[in-house]
């Protein structure tokens, strides 16, 4: 595949090194030359000085070719716009774009981007999952189909602890796909399967449902 | 008429005080307090402090109900960002904005943004005093 990133920071680096670790044909467009040249002299001829804005920039990359484009700077507006002359002028099927505040999220969809990562809510989301009052993590956005993956823990003291799952009420379009247990091996959730205290369950539903789901495996 | 300007610079303020002075009602947004150093001791709009790409920042502007949307910071990827907001989450009618760059402004007209270059009105205007 051939694939363009927008931005040679930390993150554009490191993603360009694992991509053409995995066989891939990558270009970085880096508006900072010094910056481009310390990525041309460590990775080789894989970065386009220039910015990933311009539309003659992008056409220099050969942006008409490129499968996908990857947006990685530090301001939104500029990865935002990287995405939208990529999608407009060169019709690339695929763009993923960061995004830093998550706020933006929403404009980038209606926008048309294809996948955004914010790198700010993935970081909430983890450090929230280390205090003992969150119950819910988020695990992953199937974006295209508007699902997300979710994983609930469920507090010993929570109501639904011994009840089967088939006696719980879930939101719409919400499905218990696996259960870990303390030292045992992950199991399929059934409707007969019995909640137990600190399990770990691994859900799917929608964005909007995820705190009625958190609620009905609570018990709360 | 409802106007809601983005950037307090000194096109900005102008702006804001000509619309001021035709009786629109103009609220002029910066996330510089420093900025509204533009504007006059009598200016009668509302200038609020806060950042364009902020919907709430642009819901306290009163974008809800603004007529005319203006993005004129220095940015021309922050102004487009702003109209696109404006245009697809607000619904605002009209939006304009500033860019420098007009090998960029043909791109924004695709996306349907109503976007003035001053470098390229500017050029025109001096090849025509020469």
């Amino acid at each position: 595949m051939y694939i363009i990133i927008i931005g040679g920071g930390r993150l554009g680096y490191h993603l360009t090194k694992a991509l053409l670790d995995e066989g891939h044909e990558v270009l970085i467009i880096e508006k900072d030359a010094a910056i481009s040249q310390t990525i041309i002299s460590e990775l080789g001829g894989v970065c386009l000085h220039g910015d990933g804005c311009e539309a003659a920039i992008l056409e220099d990359a050969g942006t008409n070719r490129a499968d996908m484009l990857i947006a990685v700077t530090g301001d939104d507006e500029d990865n935002l716009i990287a995405c939208q002359v990529a999608k407009h002028k060169f019709n690339v099927l695929r763009t993923i774009s960061r995004v830093r505040n998550p706020e933006h999220e929403k404009i980038f969809k209606i926008l048309g981007i294809d996948v955004t990562v914010s790198s700010t809510r993935l970081i909430l989301e983890h450090i929230k999952h280390e205090l003992p009052s969150h119950t819910l993590m988020h695990l992953l956005d199937i974006q295209e189909k508007g699902l997300v993956v979710v994983e609930v823990k469920i507090p010993p003291e929570s109501a639904t602890v011994g009840k089967q799952v088939k006696e719980l009420t879930l939101p719409p379009e919400s499905i218990l796909s696996l259960i870990i247990r303390k030292e045992r091996k992950p199991t399929v959730a059934t409707s007969s399967t019995v909640i137990q205290a600190e399990d770990q369950i691994i859900a799917v539903t929608r964005p909007e449902s995820e705190e009625d789901l958190r609620a009905a495996l609570t018990g709360e | 008429m409802n106007v809601v300007i983005m950037g307090c610079g000194r096109v900005g303020a102008k702006l804001s005080i000509l619309l001021d002075k035709e009786g629109h009602q103009v609220t002029i947004l910066d996330p510089d307090s420093y900025s509204f150093r533009w504007l006059p001791a009598d200016f009668g709009g509302t200038a609020l402090l806060g950042n364009g790409l902020n919907e709430d920042s642009l819901k306290k502007a009163g974008i809800e109900q603004a007529d005319v949307f203006v993005a004129v910071t220095q940015g021309d990827n922050r102004n487009i960002m702003a109209c696109q907001i404006a245009k697809h989450i607000f619904n605002v009618p009209k939006v304009v904005s500033r860019i420098y760059d007009p090998l960029r402004r043909d791109l924004y007209i695709t996306l349907g943004i109503e976007a003035i270059s001053p470098t390229t009105v500017f050029a025109q205007m001096l090849k025509e005093k020469v």
